[in-house]
């Protein structure tokens, strides 16, 4: 098997953010690849890094130092303009928060992301995906957290993305609905190749990724292959 | 529909009361400017073209008898394009069942009717030249007695008393404000104007192949000073009372004064209005924005660009302002329309020409437009542009610290619930600020809206309470010996008269001039009074003038300076007087001196020009009846008349653009205090329900809202008094004229009026806050992550 292609490469970044009158040090000099088509899950407690370091990656922030590239191009210095450029072709996001808008339909919420990318699916096919075809028209408040959070899923891949990143996608979930938004994150990863990143701090979502990264306190403490990769529907928490 | 469009008009609809309500405070700034700018173009084209139309003279020169073979000459003037002469005439009037005195001015109208001034006739027919007893009648006259074609009533003329027949009702550019000469306002049932035709007028008023008064106009290029001196000069030995040019025309006079007062008023309040909405809005977006700082954070992490997030914000804003603005300007058409009718009736003209041009309706949007775009464009941008990262974070905790309040001594007693709203306050000082001078701002509106009647009000007080004290008074139609005055005070029911003199003159100080009358008034008078500056009385003196300290300022005289007092009355005498004092009038601008000094300098036999008396009203109706009968006789005045007329008028002008502008006010002020609490729930719903959950009863959790609400309100109210009688002196002072001069004075009941409507607006607003606080639904407002 050929050497896996490097999609990010994290070298030096830390970052600080000032809360109020609190400095906080999210991150104190990370170093970090991801490869192409990879399933990665980043572990660690709340306050590790995790969220710091997806955003970073997903052109959602800026580091503080130290550097990032996206298929060779710098994160770490391009422009805001570049910044939103990346997002809208490149990146999809899912939050722990489902963040939908709440006066669009699931189809809208949809939409509002087809409708500025390239080469995007139809919003239904996207709904489809995740299991969504017959709750098209609803707004977030008539959906379930589970249905909710598969809304933001196919907003996320609607776009064909390269990267899919997601922060605490079933945190909000029990434990049935969590698998049911894992297993659509685990085909879209198998049918469309996408890299695809997910941060938690449940440890027993890790055993279905190609690789584990371990944050504490803004560092990397180690990073794992997970030789024996198990499906979300033998998961348990 | 694309779907980020179709969030628009979702959100439109999600915040529909607080769209309304803006959409409310723009309508209201457009209507306002709408109103104003039509009303006032309606009236000025109108003029205009009732001058034009209608041929308004140019200049006036009155005078006491000239043969006609005058007018040949007076035509050769250089510069004069076109000169009529004619005859005015004073009469009494006697109609059925109507007792109180009525005076008319007859003006003639030559056979071929008349080339300048012409007459609009409103219906019926102009009068047969060879009878004479017909006359057409002025419209308000008309319409105050009901009067029609075939209608008639008898007229004393030069003491001969005729039945008139009234063959049809008119109009005229020369009479469009018709004042009777030494009233205040326009009294239409006791003064009218009538037409005459000229050979039978010259007959009644012994004017036989004679005129008494001149009109005319000039050529574009002519110098009307040049021209009015030439004339004065050749009129001089016809007893010239001095030519004047249409400016000094006392209809158009008044005219112009009341529309620059309404020009005025075009401008200020639309800004202040417009200023609010911007304001308003600038509130709310900001608001708007920190609820969706969240969503905007998605769309950016989409791949939103910060300039798409503005332009949506900016079209949502933009909906709702157009809903404003279409409404405001139908609104305000409306009401220009309305106000413009009004203004007929008291003005007088014949047609109202009135456009909704489309410059006012583009103005009108641009500055809506401008006004919400500034408002909003910065709070957007701002949110638009945070990182999305920290936009879908839950804002910092605010920054509170101990307020200034609380490190005074009392503090330490005080609730934890007073100390959140004096923090609160406290903590952004600067939106405090700016919702008090919004609150403020609609307060001030409202006191300048009935500041103008108050002052109005005010003038009529001092006039009657201090200046005037007759129940009656009597104009001679030239000066007669002073023994007339015995035979009125032999009439019965009359207690005590006192005489008057009143000479026309031309005032001269350096290279300045001005021309009025020299009143002439007897030692120790108590029926009509000079004030000083305290409102105390000012001796007439022998030795000297008393002018109006308007005139004093006109002609830059000071007491002690020596003025030269051409008389345009008997020998023309010129006089060199000194100016002993000056007096406070608020009214006119008028000259005074002793009554036998007066005659003595004048070098005649003690004469006067009519009286003031004291009268027992049992025995009005004889007095009245024998006044009629009286040749010498040109018109009475009475001083309950006087005062109804002025109440009625006043009751009906604050129908008018006051009102219109204090009911859009009081909208202003409601739209602001409402928002303002409005905004403060939402912002603080979290807070308020975790207090509910922490154990506090629903009356403390208003306390805390609505204690902000009531201390801004409070302090908004006498900031809004201040600003009120600033903004109504500042309009005042650019009304200032020699007809007039409005002094700044605020009745208390104005701002009872204005603070009401703010405090019933601050109650109507808390009481729907307080609906809301009942409903709060405490597990759904905690569930809701920021």
């Amino acid at each position: 098997m050929a050497e896996p292609r490097r999609v990010f490469s994290a070298t030096g970044i830390t970052k600080v953010y000032h809360m109020g009158d609190v400095e906080v040090h999210a991150l104190r000099g990370v170093d970090l690849e991801l490869y192409a088509a990879e399933f990665t899950v980043l572990l660690g407690p709340s306050g590790s890094g995790k969220s710091t370091l997806l955003n970073i990656l997903g052109g959602l922030d800026r580091v503080t130092s130290g550097e990032v590239t996206y298929e060779g191009r710098d994160l770490s210095r391009a422009s805001e303009r570049d910044l939103t450029n990346y997002r809208r072709h490149y990146v999809g996001f899912v939050f722990q928060f489902y963040n939908l808008i709440p006066s669009l339909t699931a189809r809208e919420n949809v939409s509002v992301v087809t409708e500025i990318a390239l080469d995007p699916m139809r919003p239904e096919d996207a709904l489809e995906l995740v299991g969504l075809g017959d709750r098209m028209d609803h707004f977030p408040s008539q959906l379930s957290g589970g249905q909710q959070q598969r809304v933001a899923i196919a907003r996320a891949i609607a776009k064909r993305p390269a990267v899919l990143l997601c922060d605490e996608p079933t945190g909000a979930l029990d434990s049935e609905t969590g698998i049911v938004v894992l297993e659509a994150l685990m085909r879209v990863n198998r049918q469309m190749g996408t890299t695809t990143a997910i941060i938690t701090h449940n440890a027993d979502i890790a055993s279905i990724a190609d690789r584990v990264i371990y944050l504490s306190d803004g560092h990397i403490v180690r990073t794992e292959q997970n030789r024996d990769k198990k499906e979300p529907r033998d998961l348990h928490w | 529909m694309r779907a980020i469009n179709r969030k628009i008009l979702r959100d439109l609809v999600g915040m529909r009361g607080q769209a309304l309500a803006i959409a409310l405070v723009v309508a209201s700034g457009a209507a306002t400017y709408i109103m104003s700018v039509s009303t006032l173009d309606a009236l000025e084209s109108t003029l205009a073209a009732y001058y034009r139309e209608y041929r308004f003279a140019d200049g006036f020169a009155p005078l006491k008898r000239a043969p006609r073979s005058v007018a040949a000459r007076l035509r050769e003037i250089p510069g004069i394009q076109m000169l009529e002469t004619r005859v005015l005439a004073a009469a009494n009037l006697t109609i059925d069942n109507f007792d109180e005195p009525v005076s008319a001015q007859i003006v003639s109208i030559p056979e071929s009717g008349p080339l300048l001034n012409a007459i609009y006739l409103r219906s019926g027919r102009m009068p047969d030249p060879s009878r004479d007893n017909e006359v057409l009648v002025s419209d308000s006259f008309a319409s105050a007695h009901q009067f029609r074609a075939g209608t008639h009533f008898y007229a004393t003329i030069n003491g001969r008393r005729r039945r008139l027949e009234i063959t049809g009702i008119a109009f005229s550019p020369e009479f469009i404000y018709q004042v009777q000469p030494g009233a205040l306002i326009p009294d239409f049932k006791t003064f009218g104007i009538l037409w005459m035709p000229e050979d039978a007028l010259a007959a009644a008023y012994d004017m036989e192949g004679a005129f008494n008064d001149v009109t005319f106009s000039i050529e574009r290029s002519a110098n009307i000073k040049e021209i009015i001196d030439r004339m004065d000069e050749i009129l001089a030995r016809y007893g010239g009372l001095g030519a004047y040019g249409r400016e000094d025309q006392l209809s158009n006079k008044y005219l112009s004064s009341e529309f620059d007062q309404l020009r005025q008023m075009a401008v200020i309040f639309p800004a202040i209005f417009y200023g609010v909405a911007a304001f308003l809005l600038n509130i709310v977006i900001t608001r708007v924005i920190a609820t969706q700082r969240e969503q905007m954070g998605v769309l950016k992490a989409f791949g939103y660009a910060t300039t798409d997030l503005v332009l949506h914000y900016l079209a949502l804003v933009a909906m709702i302002i157009a809903a404003g603005i279409a409404g405001g300007i139908a609104l305000g058409a409306w009401l220009g329309q309305a106000l413009g009718s009004l203004y007929m009736e008291y003005y007088r003209f014949p047609f109202l020409l009135f456009h909704l041009r489309p410059d006012m309706i583009f103005v009108a949007a641009l500055i809506s437009g401008v006004a919400a775009g500034l408002g909003t464009l910065h709070a957007v941008y701002r949110a638009a542009s945070l990182p999305p990262a920290v936009a879908m974070q839950p804002p910092v905790p605010p920054r509170y610290r101990r307020s200034f309040l609380e490190s005074l001594p009392l503090a330490r007693s005080v609730s934890q619930p007073t100390r959140m709203i004096v923090r609160n306050l406290e903590r952004r000082p600067l939106k405090s600020v700016l919702s008090i001078l919004g609150v403020a701002a609609a307060c001030a509106i409202l006191v300048v809206g009935t500041l103008f009647s108050d002052s109005v009000d005010y003038i009529v007080r001092i006039q009657f309470q201090f200046a005037q004290h007759d129940d009656l008074n009597v104009i001679f139609n030239e000066p007669a010996s002073a023994k007339a005055i015995s035979s009125l005070k032999a009439m019965p029911g009359v207690r005590y008269a006192e005489p008057f003199r009143s000479v026309p003159v031309r005032l001269r100080f350096e290279q300045r001039s001005y021309r009025t009358s020299i009143q002439g008034l007897p030692h120790g008078a108590v029926l009509r009074r000079v004030l000083d500056s305290e409102l105390k009385p000012a001796p007439v003196q022998e030795h000297g003038l008393l002018l109006t300290d308007y005139l004093a300022g006109i002609l830059h005289v000071r007491p002690g300076d020596t003025l030269t007092v051409e008389t345009l009355e008997g020998e023309r005498r010129v006089l060199r007087l000194p100016l002993v004092a000056v007096a406070k009038e608020f009214v006119g601008v008028g000259a005074y001196m002793e009554l036998e000094a007066l005659n003595c300098a004048m070098g005649e036999a003690p004469s006067i020009s009519g009286a003031y008396m004291e009268t027992d009203s049992e025995h009005d109706k004889e007095i009245y009846a024998e006044l009629r009968e009286m040749p010498r006789v040109a018109g009475a005045g009475v001083r309950a008349n006087a005062l109804r007329n002025f109440y009625e008028t006043m009751a009906k002008q604050a129908l008018t653009f006051a009102f219109f502008n204090t009911l859009l006010a009081a909208s202003i002020a409601f739209g602001v205090v409402y928002n303002s609490a409005r905004i403060g729930f939402s912002e603080r719903s979290r807070e308020l329900a975790s207090l509910r959950v922490l154990g506090f009863t629903r009356f403390e959790v208003a306390y805390i809202l609505l204690g902000e609400l009531a201390v801004l309100t409070v302090a908004a109210i006498p900031i809004g008094f201040f600003m009120g009688r600033g903004l109504g002196a500042f309009m005042i002072s650019n009304v200032q004229t020699d007809l007039f001069r409005v002094p700044v004075i605020v009745d208390p009941s104005t701002y009872a009026f204005a603070a009401i409507v703010v405090l019933a607006s601050a109650l109507i607003s808390g009481a729907g806050i307080l609906r809301k606080i009942y409903k709060l639904d405490l597990v759904e407002v905690l569930k809701v992550r920021e």
